[in-house]
Parts: C-alpha cells; sequence; structure tokens
C-alpha cells in the first residue's frame, strides 16, 4: 500500500515534468534550440492564472484561459524580439539569448509581484479520493495532471502528424533549407511553434501550482530544468518521450527519497539519467540520427 | 583591421567601465574619516582633518549598512529586513538628534564573491557599521572580512553558531539554530512526552541542517521518540515534498517538526491536509510569516505550533506601530520575524551609540570598541524580546516563546 | 621579431599576454599605492578566477566544440579540494604561496582525475546530450559536497558523507561541514596568484590550440568524419581536451575557494556554470582573447550596476540581450561591417595621406 502511495506521488509530480517536457521537447525539436525561458514562461502563466482567480475573483476555467492567451503572446513577443533575429547563428548564441530573457522575466516578476511567496489556489475543485481507510489517497490533481497531459501528447502527435502546419513544422526539423525550398515559410512556423510551446507552459504553469502550491519569481527554474531532464531522458524531440521521460523521472525521484536517500535525491536521478544516455545515446524513445559523410 | 577596430572598442569600453568604478569610490573614500583631505577641507573650515570633536548638534549622520538576497529565490527575506530597517531608520531620524544614513546592496543570498563584493562596495560608501548580512552563507563570508576591517557586526537573521562564536566583533539578534532545536525538543518533552516524533528538514540549507542536527542531539538525550530523522529535501528538490510527508505519516508519526521557513511548510500543510494526515506541526522562527502567505488558507495552519520571538497581531504599542509603518511601506504587507529583527538590530545599534556617544564623525574602528562595550553591559527591548542581551561570544539571550496557531492568530502556550 | 608578429596567430597570442601582464601591472601599481577601493581590490582575484574557467571552458566549447553546462563541478571539486589541503598542510608548510600553489595544484589534480574519470563513458556522446550529462555531472557534485563533511581532530582526519557517521571528538574544528560548506577558512590567495594562474591557462590553452593536437581538435570539431578518415583518434583529443579544461577549473575553484572565508556547495550550481559560459559565448567561441575580456567585463558589470538598486538585475538581463542581438544577430553585423569598413577606409586614406 504504502508503495503504491509513493507511486502515485511520484507519477504526480512526475506528469507535471511531463507537460514541461513537452513544451521543451516541441520547440526543441522544431526550432532547434534550447529554450531555458520556458520554466520562467510557467511562472508567469501561473502568477496570471493567480491573479485572475484572487484579485478578480473570476472562475478557475477562465483564469487558465488568461494564462493560456497572455504566454501565448509572450511566447510570440519573446521569439520575435530575442530570438528571430538571431536565426541562422550557432544554436549557442539563442542559449545564452534565452538565458538572458530568463533572467529577464524572473526579474520582472520580481518587481510585478514582488517576492514575497504566494500560495497557489488549487484549479481542482475535486475532494480527494481516499482508499483502503485513508492508506492510499488519490488527489484531483493528480487525475487531472495526468489526463491533462495525455491528452496533450495525443493531441500534439496528432497535430503534427496530420495537420498542414504540423506537417510544415516536421519538414522543418527535418531539413530547414528543403522546407525553404518547399515553400514553407519557416520563420511563421518556427513563430507557431513558439506560440504552442508558450501555450502549454501556461497550462503547465496551472497544474505545477496546482500540485506544488507555493508561486515564488523562482517557481519556474528548478521544474524547467528538471523536465528538461525529462525530455532528454525521454528522447528529446519526441513527443510520447517527453511524457514517458517526465514521468519516469518523477516516479525514480520518489522512490529514490522513498527507499534510498533523501540527502542524495538528485545525485541519485542525475546518475540514473546518466547510464540511462549511457545505454541508449538518445534518450529512451530518441531515435538515433546516422551522420552521412 | 576591422577586429582590430572591434578590439579598441571593447577595450575603451573596459577602461570606461573602471574609470566608472574609480570615480564611484573616490567620494566615499573621502568622507570615511582619517582619509584624504581636498573635499574635507572645504566642508569644514579651520581643520584640515575632519575633526572627531565636532559639535553633536550637527554631528555627520551614523552610516548603517545591510547586504541582503534582495533579487532571486530569498528576496523576500532580503527586502522584509530591509524594510524593517527603513522604519527604524526613518522613526530615529524624525526624532532628531543622531540621525542614520541607511544603505542596502543585493548579496543574492551568495556564499562567497557576491557577498564580499557587497560588503566592499558599503565599505566603500563609508559604513561604519554592518547590520547584516540576512542569510547564513553571507553571514560567515562576510564575518571575516568585518573581523579583518574591525568593523562592528550585528546579524539580524543570520542564526549559525559559526557566524558569531569565531569573531569577538560579531553579533547576533536571532537565535542560534543548535540552541533554537534544543529548546524546541525541551518544549516537546514537557508538552508531548509520548509522542511519536518526525522531523523534516532542507539538507542544502544551514538554517534548518543546524537545528534539526541541535533538535535531535538534545531529543536524544532527552530520550524522546523519534520515529522519522531522515526525511530531508534540498533546495533543487522542495518542489515536491509529498514523500516526506508521506514518509512521517506511514511511521505514525503525531508529532512533525518543521524546522525551515514558511514558503516550504506551507507546502508542506497543504500536502498533509490533501492526504488528511493530521498531527501537530511544530516550527521555528522561520514558521513565522505562514499566515501572512498570499493565497494561503489559514484553516491548515489551525493548532501549528512555532517558536517565534515576533507576533505581528501583539496589541502592544510599539508592535502596532511597527506592523502599521511596515504596511504602508511595503504594500500592505505584514512583517514576520525577519523584519521584526531587522528593526531591532538598528534600535540596538542606536542605543549603543547614544550611550557611547558615537557619531558620523567616529572611526569604524573606535566603533565597534565602543560597540563591543556596549553590547557587553547593554540590555535591549525590542519587538523580538524584552530585556534581550548578549553573551561574550556574541549570541543574544532571549526569551523563545511557543505560541499556538487558533484562528488564524498567535495564542501563546501556557 | 618581424616573422613573429607577421604570423597573425602569434600576434594575436602575444597580444593576450600582454594585455594581461600590463593589466597586472597597473592594477597592482595602483593597488600598492593605495589607489584601488576595497570594492575594486575585491574584484582582482574573482576575475583572475573567471578569467581561467572562461578560457578553460572555451577550451572545451569553443575549439573543440563540446557544450559543457558542468564546469562549475570541476570548479568546486579544486575549491574544496585546495580548502582541505591547504587546511591540512598548515603546519608543514608555514609559506602561504607555497601552501596555495599546493593547494591549486592539488585541486586541479582531483578536477583532472575526475574528469577522466567521466570523462570515459561520457565523451562518448555528442551535442545537447552531452551538455545533459555535463549538467547531471555538476547537479551531482554539487549534492555530493553539500553532504560532506571533514575534519581533524586528535585522532587525524575524518571525513564522512554525514553527521552521524562523523565520528569527531567533541569541539573539534571540521574543515567542511555538510550544507554550511568550508567554514573559517585562512584566506591565502593573492593577486599575484591569480595572475600566475591566468598566465599558466594561456600558455597552456594558447599553445594546446596551436599545436598539431589543437588542429586535430579543429579537424574533430569542424568535421569528425573526415578528421577520422585521415587518422585521427577522435576520442583521445576529446578526452584531452575535456581533462584539460577540467584540471584548469579545478585550479581556479581552489583558487576561489581560498579568497574567502567560506564557501558552500551551492556557489557551484548550474547556474555558476552558466555564467562562465555566457562568459564564453560573448567573447566569441574560439577566442582565447575574447574570453579574457569578456569574463571580465560582465564580473564587474553587474557589480558597477549596484547603484540601481532593485532594477540591477533586470538591466543586466536586458543588457546581455542586447549584446548577444548586437555581436551575432546577421543583419546588426551587416551593418556594423559597413560602418568598420567606412572607418577601417578613412583610416586608410589619412595613413596614405601622410605618407605622400
Amino acid at each position: 500500500m504504502q508503495i503504491l502511495q509513493y507511486l502515485i506521488n511520484g507519477i504526480s509530480i512526475g506528469a507535471v515534468y511531463a507537460i514541461i517536457a513537452l513544451g521543451y521537447t516541441m520547440v526543441y525539436g522544431i526550432a532547434k534550440m534550447l529554450n531555458f525561458a520556458h520554466g520562467d514562461v510557467i511562472m508567469v502563466g501561473a502568477y496570471i492564472s493567480f491573479c485572475v482567480t484572487n484579485y478578480l475573483g473570476l472562475p478557475a476555467a477562465l483564469s487558465v484561459a488568461a494564462a493560456v492567451v497572455v504566454c501565448t503572446l509572450l511566447g510570440i513577443a519573446i521569439e520575435g524580439l530575442a530570438y528571430k533575429p538571431l536565426r541562422g547563428t550557432p544554436s549557442l548564441a539563442v542559449l545564452i539569448t534565452a538565458i538572458g530573457v530568463s533572467y529577464f522575466l524572473q526579474n520582472a516578476a520580481q518587481l510585478i509581484w514582488s517576492s514575497s511567496p504566494k500560495n497557489f489556489t488549487s484549479v481542482v475543485a475535486m475532494e480527494p479520493i481516499s482508499l483502503a481507510d485513508g492508506q492510499l489517497v488519490i488527489t484531483g490533481e493528480v487525475l487531472l495532471t495526468v489526463c491533462v497531459s495525455a491528452l496533450v501528447m495525443v493531441g500534439l502527435t496528432l497535430f503534427t502528424g496530420k495537420t498542414r502546419t504540423g506537417k510544415a513544422m516536421r519538414a522543418v526539423s527535418e531539413d530547414r533549407a528543403a522546407a525553404q525550398l518547399m515553400g514553407i515559410n519557416v520563420n511563421r512556423t518556427i513563430s507557431t511553434t513558439f506560440a504552442i510551446g508558450s501555450a502549454l507552459a501556461a497550462v503547465a504553469g496551472v497544474l505545477l501550482c496546482s500540485t506544488v502550491p507555493t508561486l515564488m519569481p523562482t517557481t519556474g527554474s528548478m521544474p524547467g530544468i528538471r523536465a528538461f531532464t525529462a525530455a532528454v531522458f525521454g528522447g528529446i524531440g519526441s513527443i510520447p518521450g517527453a511524457m514517458l521521460g517526465g514521468i519516469l523521472l518523477g516516479i525514480i525521484e520518489t522512490f529514490s527519497k522513498a527507499y534510498l536517500s533523501t540527502q542524495f535525491s538528485d545525485a541519485i536521478v542525475f546518475s540514473v539519467l546518466i547510464i540511462i544516455l549511457l545505454v541508449k545515446p538518445a534518450g529512451l524513445l530518441g531515435k538515433q540520427i546516422q551522420e552521412k559523410v | 583591421m576591422k577586429k582590430f577596430v572591434a578590439m579598441l572598442m571593447v577595450l575603451a569600453m573596459v577602461a570606461a567601465m573602471f574609470a566608472g568604478c574609480g570615480n564611484a569610490e573616490k567620494p566615499a573614500a573621502t568622507e570615511a574619516p582619517a582619509a584624504s583631505d581636498a573635499p574635507a577641507a572645504t566642508e569644514a573650515p579651520a581643520a584640515d582633518a575632519p575633526a572627531a570633536d565636532a559639535p553633536a548638534a550637527d554631528a555627520p549622520a551614523l552610516k548603517i549598512g545591510l547586504t541582503g538576497p534582495m533579487t532571486g529565490p530569498a528576496a523576500a527575506y532580503g527586502l522584509a529586513v530591509r524594510a524593517g530597517m527603513e522604519v527604524a531608520v526613518e522613526e530615529i531620524n524624525a526624532k532628531g538628534g543622531l540621525q542614520i544614513e541607511f544603505k542596502s546592496e543585493d548579496d543574492e543570498a551568495d556564499g562567497s564573491d557576491k557577498a564580499v563584493s557587497a560588503y566592499n562596495s558599503l565599505k566603500d560608501w563609508g559604513m561604519q557599521m554592518f547590520a547584516g548580512a540576512v542569510t547564513t552563507g553571507s553571514s560567515l563570508a562576510i564575518a571575516a572580512e568585518t573581523n579583518a576591517d574591525g568593523i562592528f557586526m550585528l546579524t539580524p537573521s543570520a542564526s549559525a553558531v559559526d557566524v558569531a562564536a569565531p569573531y569577538d566583533n560579531v553579533y547576533q539578534m536571532c537565535f542560534t539554530d543548535p540552541n533554537q532545536g534544543a529548546s524546541a525538543a525541551e518544549l516537546m518533552a514537557a508538552k508531548w512526552p509520548e509522542a511519536t516524533i518526525g522531523v523534516i528538514y532542507d539538507s542544502s540549507d544551514a538554517y534548518s541542517t543546524g537545528i534539526a542536527d541541535g533538535f535531535l542531539a538534545k531529543a536524544a538525550e532527552l530520550s524522546l521518540n523519534v520515529a522519522v530523522s531522515d526525511a530531508a529535501f534540498t533546495a533543487d528538490t522542495k518542489a515536491d515534498l509529498s514523500t516526506q510527508v508521506t514518509k512521517c505519516k506511514d511511521a505514525g508519526c503525531d508529532l512533525v517538526f518543521l524546522p525551515f521557513y514558511y514558503t516550504e511548510a506551507s507546502q508542506v500543510l497543504t500536502y498533509a491536509n490533501t492526504i488528511g494526515y493530521k498531527p501537530t506541526f511544530f516550527g521555528c522562527d522561520g514558521m513565522d510569516g505562514i499566515l501572512t502567505v498570499e493565497g494561503f488558507d489559514t484553516a491548515l495552519a489551525e493548532g501549528l505550533v512555532l517558536m517565534t520571538p515576533f507576533d505581528a497581531n501583539a496589541s502592544d504599542e510599539a508592535t502596532a506601530s511597527f506592523v502599521a509603518k511596515f504596511k504602508e511601506k511595503m504594500d500592505g504587507l505584514v512583517p514576520n520575524q525577519f523584519a521584526a529583527d531587522g528593526y531591532d538590530v538598528i534600535y540596538a545599534m542606536y542605543n549603543a551609540c547614544v550611550a557611547a556617544g558615537v557619531d558620523g564623525s567616529t572611526a569604524p574602528a573606535d566603533v565597534c570598541a565602543a560597540m563591543q562595550e556596549q553590547f557587553a553591559a547593554m540590555s535591549v527591548d525590542g519587538l523580538t524580546g524584552k530585556g534581550m542581551t548578549w553573551d561574550e561570544v556574541g549570541a543574544i539571550s532571549k526569551a523563545p516563546a511557543a505560541v499556538t496557531i487558533s484562528d488564524g492568530v498567535y495564542v501563546p502556550m501556557g | 621579431m618581424k616573422k613573429i608578429l607577421n604570423n597573425k596567430t602569434r600576434r594575436t597570442n602575444l597580444m593576450t599576454y600582454l594585455l594581461v601582464i600590463v593589466t597586472f601591472g597597473v592594477m597592482q601599481s595602483l593597488s600598492s599605492a593605495g589607489m584601488l577601493g576595497s570594492s575594486m581590490k575585491g574584484f582582482l582575484v574573482p576575475i583572475c578566477v573567471y578569467v581561467s574557467l572562461a578560457v578553460s571552458l572555451n577550451l572545451l566549447v569553443g575549439i573543440c566544440g563540446e557544450l559543457s553546462l558542468g564546469h562549475a563541478g570541476f570548479m568546486g571539486i579544486g575549491a574544496f579540494t585546495g580548502i582541505l589541503v591547504a587546511a591540512l598542510l598548515k603546519e608543514k608548510i608555514p609559506t602561504d604561496a607555497l601552501r596555495l600553489l599546493c593547494a591549486m595544484g592539488c585541486g586541479g589534480l582531483m578536477a583532472g582525475v575526475v574528469g577522466f574519470l567521466i570523462g570515459i563513458p561520457v565523451l562518448r556522446l555528442r551535442g545537447d546530450y552531452l551538455a545533459i550529462v555535463t549538467l547531471a555531472f555538476g547537479e551531482i557534485m554539487k549534492n555530493i559536497i553539500g553532504n560532506l563533511y571533514a575534519g581533524v581532530d586528535s585522532e587525524g582526519f575524518h571525513m564522512a558523507i554525514s553527521t552521524s557517521k562523523m565520528k569527531m571528538e567533541a569541539g573539534a574544528k571540521y574543515i567542511i561541514n555538510g550544507p554550511l560548506g568550508a567554514t573559517g577558512v585562512q584566506k591565502i590567495a593573492t593577486f599575484s596568484m591569480g595572475f600566475v594562474l591566468v598566465m599558466f591557462t594561456l600558455f597552456v590553452v594558447l599553445n594546446l590550440v596551436n599545436s598539431k593536437e589543437g588542429r586535430a581538435i579543429k579537424a574533430v570539431r569542424d568535421n569528425r568524419i573526415a578528421a577520422e578518415s585521415v587518422g585521427i583518434n577522435v576520442t583521445v583529443f576529446r578526452m584531452k581536451a575535456f581533462v584539460v579544461s577540467a584540471f584548469l577549473a579545478g585550479m581556479a575553484g581552489a583558487l576561489f575557494g581560498l579568497n574567502y572565508s567560506s564557501v558552500t556547495a551551492t556557489k557551484f550550481n548550474f547556474n555558476t556554470s552558466i555564467n562562465i559560459l555566457v562568459f564564453v559565448v560573448l567573447g566569441g567561441m574560439g577566442n582565447i582573447l575574447g574570453s579574457v575580456i569578456s569574463a571580465t567585463v560582465l564580473y564587474v558589470l553587474p557589480e558597477a550596476m549596484r547603484s540601481l538598486q532593485d532594477y540591477r538585475m533586470i538591466l543586466y538581463a536586458v543588457v546581455l540581450i542586447l549584446v548577444m542581438l548586437f555581436t551575432w544577430s546577421p543583419k546588426v553585423k551587416e551593418v556594423t561591417s559597413v560602418m568598420s569598413d567606412k572607418l577601417v577606409r578613412i583610416f586608410r586614406k589619412k595613413e596614405v595621406g601622410t605618407n605622400e
């Protein structure tokens, strides 16, 4: 019973990692850049949702919608101002810009919302399900996060597989020059990717803070790095991989805390990551791309 | 050639920056007593050295500096201390008489280079007394510097023993960690001798680990029943504290000790409530502030026990006026013990300076000597305690007050 | 002499050394003349540390083309090894400078050995996967060091990874104390030693870059398959660069650790690694002189902006983004190259004019 509870805890935090990782992997797969500001967009999404519910008194669903709208606009703005001018330069240059954006968002959030922590009110109104005399508790947040991340995963897979824009994204991901030759507007496709990634970040922010209620300007950064790890774990660029990587990372983290050592859980999680990457250098579900001469 | 031009431009930029730094330092150097003579001579005619025997009426203001995290994850604590100190400084300056000039710098809660450079920039400003640092890590790095420079240091909130004990010029306004852990254990032995106890702590944080270690040592001595003592988390894994809570629940703990800050504690309380786990939670001074976390359901903190020297709801006049002024300054934020400790630090320094006849023209080393003399004998009444005194290593002695939260306010424990 | 100056790389290298020597000379004389404020004096050693960190990371990122996000991990190993060594050798080597050298050597060696051990499995990966593994390594190191306890009592040296396992006598002094980090460290680092470190780092890196091996490393970066086909053993060269880079970072870390009376493991986190990377990228990948300058400028920049108080870090972020856009954006580059071409032309014309 105890082990099941730990498993649920692991899935709970893992599903949050998964949904953040989906955004990461999407942007990486298509724009080929590590967007380290992704975690901070999540934080902005959570703040927007918090403000809409607590200051305007609007229902949770509306607050999520507001967060999605704001984050999408924010994502487009960041992409247009900070990333687009650097298209075609080494990916490292964009990486550093992304770090600059991340610092900017954190400090701007501190100036706007102050540094005092806020306690996020969960968007789930459901009473937790209690099984086996309260020994096993499943919260509404867990169910919601798992469902949403699964839905997003399926949605994204269908989107990139079936729709025109989605196919364009895949084309840009495989060969940017060839895609351009085929008449695909590469710039617009990448901007669309950022918009979708940021919208996902808003949802992730709401779910993250519903699960872990503390909201501060730095709330997004650590889960962001964790989710990035999860995305690599599952094979960066792979949509089901991000999902699998996130959930597995959450479970490994929880189990190492529960049964091995709470002090060294970081070291354990990252060691497992290194070992997996050594066995499968492109992550669990990543494709090993053969280099051509 | 193009590269050469670019390089020249960069070099020019570097030169400009160094020049900028240099300029910023110049006035500070001249303001410091016993430094160069030019501007001082123009300001104080008839004397070519800034005289220490200037009349008290227009004596230069005392310069007190603070470093603390003003940005980053710990910024809430640094900004609270800063605002608390500013309230005290404004009160004192409004009174007339000895004036205080106060300056704060951001040390990003860094335990080495950033802390020292924040402190150095205050030194260049001409600081006479150091009222920081806010976090233990920064204080450890800076304490050695103040000791070498002979600058008096009174930290509001850095609670590790190693901050003050090795240096005779460093004093603390808060309890030391092991002491707090030990008194928590004593209180538990008195109130809940039969309880099964669980301890959750932050193993990446000196404050939390210090209290937990002090607590566990004392608990072993008092043979308390500690069932869970390895439920630690780190700054990187605090996003998810459910495992630690579950551990305590599974071990059947009915008393859970939470020696860390209210930020994480609110998370523990929320999760415990979700899974229907209702032990008695027991916090330390870092827990103060939990009721003011925006959006936090204070009902969850019902029955929480904490040892805090400060209560924002206290009815005495001093507290009420402090709380009102602080709220005005910080957009309605209710002050916590960080702010109150900061306020007390400024008053303790001010009182000692008035008693010793120290003002802005006294050299920092002389200030330090005078302060040490004063603090050895002085007793201070402040927001965080009455009749506070300091021992020879600079640790404070004030009564730890345990309170329970009932209906959203602190109620002293009988 | 003329021959040396005609060779472009040699000229740049010479300029790099000269710049460092002249800067050191100027700063040292200013400092001994008492013309530097406490802040400036305080910057001297950390600038040296960050310059050598940036140069050593540039070897890995710029020259080899391997993205590493765990450079601070090596710095941390060096710092704590250096602190331990310096504390243990206190009686045996009373001369501070000598003890510092020993500590830095040991710090570098330890980091180099760890770099080698990690390099064996890890260097099979490349690109972003290598980046994430180095990030993971940095986090593991931070986690372990943050729980490390070491100290000396009458029974000798003790070391453990939890308080309960430390069988120290009561009241004995801890050298490294878990999350508190190393406290009460005797500060023996000096600016002169910082200068020596920077010169040593430059010497090692520049020589490696301009040697046969350096050319091989660059060949591996530009086209691994082609390099392999002409018989360059890729793994050996990558490993060499990785270990040298770790070694230098360890030395710099030791100097850093011994410059402050306390250091905690959390200092050597992801953010520090990223900061060093920012120095490298802004200075220009593979451009050693650029790393030296950008590390200096970017280290001092946030400090010089202190008067902005709470707006300091947000403006730093803005400056960072703008600098990146201005130095890398193809459009901006076009504009600046046209401008500087014009400048150069005017300059040349004048030169020609005076000659006539």
